[in-house]
């Protein structure tokens, strides 16, 4: 799909149920027309995911993940050679009384391929999306990598030789920001900045992720959820909080919150023992009292 | 650029001051090039630039890079754009000062120049021949690296900065989740294919792996109020050969009333423009100390982005506090459970007859992993001693309410 303008892409991010502030759907917007990675900061549970799976279904293409962790490599990240065929395949020649030439060993058929190399593979019809989740949590020698396959989006494998990606893929990078990614890495990119949501813009993500809610319910979370993120907690709720919460109040057949219910749920927005003694209780009913007004 | 005939005008006039905001970012100390000027100019030909959020966001995503910089741009962008200038940049008015300048030039002193504010040394004296430095001797330095740092004139001073310089600094190792090629547990399969490939399938060696080792990440939270006051300037020679002797990243923060960063401003090559640009960053020095209040704020707002991967935190003060010193408690609570390791430095320690008895210290000594004295050079050495030996193999942790 092509997008000729940002309010076309705005309807259509709607229409597949992703709620987009403008400044947003303009980066998205950028990221691709401009055929540059996107690079997605904010707190846990705002949403930055979320982008990369609604492109995908969005531009009816792959979707391929790839989640960081400290210690993450080559092997993992890009390619690896299947050890227990080539094994089991220099037996085979063995038995046949010949040799086996490392050409043969190191060929195509022996290639596992990690998500990097599936994303940029040049046998591809249509550029994919591909996700690189939670960046901040890889550590600074995948991100030097990553920055040169960013770049000029080719891989080099020693044995095959160069693969080029002949669609450039659509990359959205994501960051909870435990730790400064390199602004080299930055640099590549178009960045934003997602932050909480507004009252509406939360009021109508939960309409549209939570549609059994009663509208009632509804506006009383989110009332409640906007006020906590107003003190200071440790770990202020996101938005994935907010509809994990929503729909265990759906499950429990709730039209509205009450003191109780707010008391035995509140495990599910807040994660941090402080914060559940310090909201929990007088706290908990003044604010109550307001978002139910 | 250039679309048709009838918008070319208007596009020049439109790149012009693309260049001028790109100039004014600049001068705001936004990470900022002519190639990304070109880049928004490219990025606009898609988009409708009568939209003003539409070109706002463009510019946007397009120039900022770093959360802390979005305010900034913001301001720039509003008192920018409201009346385009064109031709010339004029002073905009509202517009904070240069917040991150650019790295000054450091020029060498000429000859018979007027002194360096900066620096403590005395001017030469163009009639005396030039004197080559001694380091003082044995008997010399023995006394030197005993004596308090409160109680140092100003020639010992200048002796035991230099002494402080030439300490050198290694911290902890950690066992990253990294592998590298070695003889640890792990088989490295990628190698031994390829070794034992002349064999025919039959493994006859084996290659390993093993587990990469780097040393843990350091960050330094130093009170620098009043009571401090006799220390501060030692101190702050303390952290920079600390930030510029480990080749790591080290994360600094002072405080007195309030926090404040100070990682950037002391990366500066030359100490005392770093100390300098430090002072200007601080706007509370030698207040009183809220103790609790400032490492709440560190924990809120810092501790998920500078203590990962196991980080060693010195935090150095003399704990005198004038703040909730339950919330003190609390924060340090918080403050242990979040680092590898907690190290209390305290100047006052040295003195043989110091207990720490003040309410701050109270309620803040049960979550200390390590307290330490932070008086003169040896103290420093030993420092750096116990710094090596906390790679989490063989020094136990302090537990909640044992005795020091």
């Amino acid at each position: 799909m092509n997008f000729s303008s940002i309010d076309e892409l705005q309807t259509a991010l709607s229409k597949y149920n992703y709620i987009s502030e403008r400044g947003l759907t303009t980066a998205i917007f950028l990221a691709l027309k401009l055929g540059r990675p996107l690079f997605l900061e904010g707190e846990a549970g705002v949403g930055k995911t979320e982008v990369a799976k609604v492109l995908a279904s969005l531009l009816d293409t792959e979707l391929i993940r790839l989640q960081c962790y400290e210690g993450l490599d080559v092997h993992h990240a890009v390619y690896e050679w299947n050890y227990t065929r080539q094994m089991l395949h220099m037996r085979l020649v063995e038995s046949r009384g010949e040799r086996t030439t490392e050409a043969e060993l190191f060929g195509p058929e022996f290639l596992l391929k990690r998500p990097l190399l599936q994303a940029i593979e040049d046998s591809r019809e249509k550029a994919p999306v591909l996700l690189v989740d939670e960046l901040d949590r890889s550590d600074e020698e995948f991100e030097a990598f990553l920055l040169e396959v960013l770049s000029d989006f080719q891989i080099t494998i020693p044995e095959i030789g160069t693969i080029k990606a002949k669609h450039t893929p659509v990359v959205i990078v994501t960051s909870n920001r435990t730790r400064e990614v390199h602004d080299a890495l930055k640099r590549r990119c178009l960045y934003y900045w997602i932050d909480y949501p507004s009252f509406d813009k939360e009021l109508s993500i939960i309409q549209t992720k939570v549609p059994q809610a009663s509208a009632q319910l509804a506006r009383q979370i989110t009332g409640f959820i906007q006020e906590l993120r107003q003190g200071d907690l440790y770990k202020l709720p996101g938005v994935a909080e907010t509809l994990d919460w929503t729909a265990a109040l759906v499950a429990l057949d709730r039209q509205s919150l009450d003191y109780s219910i707010v008391d035995d749920t509140i495990g599910v927005i807040l994660k941090y023992q402080d914060d559940v003694e310090k909201i929990r209780g007088e706290r908990a009913k003044a604010i109550l009292e307001r978002a139910t007004v | 650029m250039q679309n048709s005939n009838s918008n070319s005008n208007t596009s020049g006039h439109l790149l012009n001051n693309l260049i001028l905001f790109g100039r004014l970012l600049r001068g705001l100390g936004l990470d900022m090039n002519p190639g990304r000027v070109m880049d928004v100019a490219h990025a606009l030909e898609h988009v409708q630039i009568g939209r003003k959020p539409d070109f706002y966001f463009t510019l946007r995503s397009l120039l900022v890079h770093r959360h802390e910089d979005l305010s900034l741009f913001d301001e720039a962008f509003d008192a920018f754009w409201r009346k385009p200038v064109e031709g010339e940049l004029i002073a905009l008015p509202g517009l904070p000062h240069v917040r991150r300048p650019k790295k000054p030039r450091v020029v060498a002193p000429p000859l018979n120049a007027p002194p360096d504010p900066e620096g403590e040394l005395p001017p030469p004296d163009p009639d005396q021949p030039p004197v080559v430095e001694v380091t003082p001797t044995y008997s010399d330095s023995e006394v030197l690296r005993k004596r308090d740092f409160s109680e140092m004139t100003g020639d010992e001073l200048a002796a035991v900065k230099q002494l402080m310089a030439a300490l050198v600094w290694h911290l902890g190792e950690r066992r990253t989740r990294r592998k590298r090629p070695g003889h640890g547990q792990f088989i490295d399969l990628r190698r031994t294919v390829r070794k034992n490939l002349r064999y025919g399938g039959e493994i006859l060696t084996w290659a390993q792996r093993e587990f990469k080792f780097k040393p843990r990440p350091l960050v330094i939270i130093a009170d620098v109020s009043g009571s401090m006051e006799r220390y501060t300037r030692l101190l702050l020679h303390f952290i920079y050969g600390l930030t510029v002797g480990l080749h790591q990243p080290v994360e600094s923060f002072v405080f007195s009333t309030r926090l404040t960063h100070v990682t950037r401003q002391l990366n500066h090559k030359n100490i005392d423009r770093a100390l300098h640009e430090v002072s200007l960053a601080v706007n509370d020095w030698s207040g009183g100390t809220r103790m609790g209040d400032v490492l709440k704020d560190f924990n809120f707002h810092w501790g998920r982005r500078v203590l990962g991967r196991g980080a060693i935190v010195l935090l150095i003060s003399d704990g005198w506090d004038r703040g909730d010193t339950e919330l003190l408690g609390q924060e340090m609570a918080r403050l242990q459970r979040n680092c590898h390791r907690l190290i209390w430095l305290n100047p006052l320690l040295g003195s043989p007859e110091y207990e720490p008895l003040t309410r701050g210290m109270q309620a803040a000594l049960p979550h200390i992993d390590d307290f330490l004295p932070v008086h003169n050079l040896a103290s420093l050495e030993d420092l750096a001693e116990h710094l090596v030996k906390l790679d989490g193999r063989r020094t136990p942790r302090r537990q909640a309410g044992t005795k020091v």
